[in-house]
């Protein structure tokens, strides 16, 4: 796969049909990639990587990209076609100036998986026949690829591309029975009470970093509320349990409607917080309430919280 | 134990209007007198609890033994309320913070240029009245001071009344614009520091005022003669702490609360270009 | 040295637990390991370090400062601070050991920051030699030892139990208050112990990383570094690799209005936020490229410019295992010292 990119990319550089690249560049170790701009044919060759830890979404990157001149290529997954596309949708990216490649994808893996099973001085990790051979300074390991597999790549909504200008690797379905609703049936099923102990605890651990938000190809608001000093929130200062608690549920309310499920939230979250299910929640309850409706998929198509008929649901 | 993050309460017993967006503040302690001791060019945390805390420099001279004052330019939250308030009300104070200018050292004997622009006079003040208080141990001193017109000229009674009637000060003021009733200089600052002729030998100048008024002002001190190791500033960044520990206001290695706010322009030259 | 025998160390930490707060490492719900507060039945982690830093027990993410109470036009400063109670935290890896050095170098210069010594002067520092060390440790490239972490006490895992060495007399104090539980021993097994350790870290893939290229008086050389463009490119600006750093020590302070009051308070604060240098009339570091800089050039050039050279980085790794989009202070060291060679 990295070398099918990596060709084209080079072809679409020196064709001069884009002038800058963007994918992933090489780590320190097997796993640590870092979204990167390539802009010479040296560069991508030396440092271009792709590979099954490569988990990041390129598309909000876009945002800024795409507006400074010349036409950027991007590799992105199926997941992150919706954001790109509901980017779109928003006016936040410049469709002409980008360079789409879908590319295949059968799920990621999680360094933070191998890690808990205690897979630690991870040297190199092999990929063979659906599994990781990890070699650390304490011995190799081999599991299977599934096991290390993200937590949101487990219950993927589609492998197919919304949006491309070209594909690598072959095109996938909308997965249907995903289960992605599983865990929020479960909350739903809770009383409030339990429901309430859920969330307390959980976004207990938050240290107002604000990862969550800033990797969020849903928020690109120049100036988030949050950060706004009249605004008379205490912002990243974690003051009171209740204002963190409060930054989530509002920005969950901020994105809802726009937010295309992508997980991006509780990848990086460092505490683990499963932000995620907040969306998915507002996304099952949308469904329900105006029909199925799945954000970035079609950019033409009306979000149902910015129509209004006459036979909305009051509540 | 001591903390110097808790402040003193001060009273703001007398406001004094001076521009139409800068009014001064004097504090006293609540039992009269000063709340603290400080010198030329030093700062303090002034605060109104609720709303935010902001340093701000001291512009009444330490030989002043009865009260402090602050000139405040209106331009944000906490200066909005601190010029809506009445006197008799209370704002809490912490300090004195940072290096002062040297006016027991290098300035000693010196012949003293100083050059403000706007709120810029307000750290200046504080040492031309030393100066005046400490005559003697002064040469001739040259005070040029510009705004954008009369009514934005800070603290002008006192420059008319008593500055320019101090033996040996020369005082050169200038706005931006032509302006009915004045007649005297007009033009920006730099300009008039090119006009004015200035002897370097024996004098140091002490220049504070917006960047770019800074940023012009230098060469034509460079080309009236003086090294950059004559000439001193006062810097503003973001604070919090005011004790070099909060860390946001470093220009690299220096901490503007700490190490500045004064500088000397050989110091600021070894500084990345961050301000 | 003194020996706890393997099932002694609960009955140790139940008999410091009875005088005074203990503190460990827990494995939480998700699965990774945090200070908890240790109570009969709660169980140490074996994982190598915490999610969060040890910074938090002496610095914490929020305090309160004072308070005022505001009536009329008059205002009242209550200073609300309190004698901290005693404290021990167990099983501080030798980084997070360093990084209390770091911290003091700020907190305990004059003048003097009350609140960070009151809880220095209080709390009792055990720390632990590291067991199985990750790829993303480099502690040894700023000289720290992971075989022999500094604290007040220092522990070694050796094969039947834990050997004990007090370093400081806050060290000796609480062993002698305990030392029924102890037996006499050598120092034999916690050799063994350090060399084991030490020759696992030189093979670690970080263990080659020198601080060349980086350090005191280089700003001049390093502040306008094309690399630093390519490097804070796909930085998100979010505080993560500042609030789980354990030498990050910048700090906020805001006002909160109670209803009844008003309470100042201290936060942890990112040099990499927009706002953090954000003033009414503009800001000193506009782009998310100066503040990327900000961050490296302090930890390091600017704090070793300060402090006889010594980094602000201890090589705990915790930002390399979690930025989101894995920057870190690696990759830093690394372009800046290869630029530097072209």
């Amino acid at each position: 796969m990295q070398a099918m990119m990596e060709k084209r990319a080079l072809e679409l550089l020196e064709n001069g049909t884009v002038d800058r690249v963007l994918g992933w560049s090489a780590g320190e170790f097997p796993y640590d990639m870092t979204p990167a701009v390539f802009e010479t044919a040296e560069e991508l060759k030396n440092n271009f990587v792709y590979n099954d830890f490569c988990g990041a979404n390129l598309s909000k990157y876009l945002v800024k990209e795409s507006r400074k001149g010349g036409k950027i290529l991007v590799f992105l997954k199926p997941c992150d076609t919706y954001s790109f596309n509901q980017l779109i949708a928003e006016h936040r990216v410049l469709r002409e100036n980008v360079y789409v490649i879908g590319i295949e994808c059968y799920g990621k893996a999680d360094v933070d998986k191998l890690k808990a099973m205690g897979i630690e001085g991870i040297t190199g990790i092999r990929t063979e026949n659906g599994e990781y051979t990890v070699m650390t300074v304490y011995g190799d390991k081999t599991v299977k690829a599934y096991e290390a597999m993200a937590d949101r790549c487990l219950s993927c909504k589609s492998k197919k591309h919304v949006v491309y200008d070209e594909l690598i690797g072959e095109e996938g379905e909308v997965i249907e029975d995903c289960d992605r609703f599983d865990m929020v049936k479960k909350l739903e099923a809770m009383t409030p009470d339990e429901r309430f102990a859920f969330w307390r605890n959980e976004l207990s651990r938050c240290i107002r970093c604000n990862a969550c938000r800033n990797v969020c190809p849903a928020c690109t608001c120049e100036q988030c509320v949050f950060d706004n000093p009249n605004s008379g929130i205490s912002q990243k200062a974690a003051v009171t349990s209740f204002e963190e608690n409060m930054f989530h549920i509002i920005r969950a309310f901020h994105v809802a409607g726009r937010c295309t499920d992508c997980g991006e939230c509780s990848r990086v979250c460092p505490q683990n917080i499963p932000l995620h299910l907040l969306n998915r929640k507002f996304i099952k309850d949308m469904n329900e309430f105006y029909g199925d409706y799945q954000a970035g998929e079609d950019p033409e198509k009306k979000p149902p919280l910015g129509t209004y008929t006459l036979g909305d649901r009051e509540a | 134990m001591e903390e110097t993050l808790i402040p003193y309460a001060g009273i703001v017993t007398k406001i004094i209007g001076q521009t139409p967006d800068v009014k001064t503040f004097r504090v006293e302690a609540p039992g009269g007198g000063k709340l603290f001791e400080h010198l030329p060019g030093q700062c303090a945390m002034l605060s109104v609890p609720g709303i935010s805390e902001a340093m701000i420099s001291i512009t009444s001279s330490p030989t002043n033994k009865e009260f402090m004052e602050f000139s405040v330019k209106k331009c944000g939250c906490l200066t909005d309320w601190l010029h809506s308030m009445e006197e008799g009300q209370m704002i809490t104070v912490r300090g004195p913070y940072g290096r002062h200018f040297p006016v027991d050292d290098e300035l000693a004997g010196k012949n003293l240029v100083f050059v403000a622009g706007g709120i810029g006079l307000a750290p200046l003040r504080s040492v031309i009245n030393y100066v005046r208080d400490n005559r003697d141990k002064y040469g001739r001193v040259d005070i040029i001071y510009g705004s954008r017109s009369k009514d934005d000229l800070v603290n002008y009674e006192e420059i008319v009344s008593e500055w320019m009637n101090t033996p040996d000060f020369h005082v050169h003021l200038t706005i931006d614009r032509e302006q009915e009733g004045w007649d005297g200089h007009v033009g920006f600052v730099p300009n008039y520091i090119a006009e004015l002729n200035l002897s370097a030998v024996n004098t140091c100048a002490l220049v504070c005022g917006p960047p770019i008024m800074i940023k012009f002002s230098l060469p034509n001190l460079l080309n009236a003669g003086f090294d950059k190791t004559q000439i001193f500033t006062t810097m503003e960044l973001r604070m919090k702490c005011g004790i070099g520990k909060c860390g946001r206001c470093n220009i690299g290695n220096k901490y503007v609360c700490k190490d500045g706010p004064v500088f000397r322009f050989d110091q600021l030259d070894e500084l990345p270009d961050e301000y | 040295m003194k020996k706890l025998s393997l099932a002694k160390l609960y009955d140790f930490f139940a008999a410091v637990a009875k005088d005074e707060a203990l503190y460990c490492p827990v494995n939480n719900e998700t699965g990774k390991a945090e200070y908890k507060r240790w109570s009969e039945g709660v169980e140490l982690s074996q994982q190598l370090n915490t999610l969060r830093s040890a910074k938090d027990f002496f610095f914490p993410q929020t305090e309160n400062l004072m308070a005022f109470k505001m009536e009329g036009k008059k205002i009242d400063v209550i200073d609300t601070r309190e004698e901290c109670e005693d404290f021990v935290i167990f099983g501080v890896r030798a980084c997070d050991a360093a990084s209390f050095d770091i911290l003091d170098r700020v907190y305990l210069t004059d003048p003097v920051d009350s609140y960070y010594k009151n809880r220095r002067e209080h709390g009792t520092v055990i720390t632990r030699a590291c067991g199985k060390p990750a790829e993303t440790c480099f502690c040894g490239t700023f000289g720290i030892d992971a075989a022999d972490p500094k604290g007040d006490i220092t522990v070694w895992d050796v094969e039947d139990g834990y050997v004990f060495r007090a370093n400081t007399e806050k060290g000796e104090a609480l062993m002698a208050k305990h030392a029924a539980l102890f037996e006499e021993t050598d120092d034999k097994a916690v050799k063994a112990e350090q060399e084991k350790l030490r020759a696992i870290m030189a093979k670690l893939p970080l263990a080659g990383l020198t601080t060349e290229g980086v350090g005191e008086g280089l700003t001049k050389e390093l502040f306008d570094r094309p690399e630093w463009a390519s490097l804070s490119e796909a930085c998100l600006g979010c505080g993560t690799c500042t609030f789980v750093c354990p030498t990050c020590q910048c700090y906020d302070i805001r006002d909160f209005d109670t209803g009844h009051g008003i309470q100042r308070f201290r936060c942890w604060d990112s040099c990499m936020y927009s706002d953090f240098t954000k003033m009414a009339h503009g800001n000193s570091r506009n782009s998310q490229l100066e503040r990327f800089r900000q961050r490296f050039m302090h930890k390091l050039v600017y704090f070793p410019d300060n402090n006889n050279g010594i980094f602000g980085c201890v090589g705990c790794g915790r930002c390399l295992s979690r930025c989101p989009i894995s920057m870190n202070i690696v990759k830093v060291m690394k372009a800046l010292a290869k630029g530097g060679n072209k």
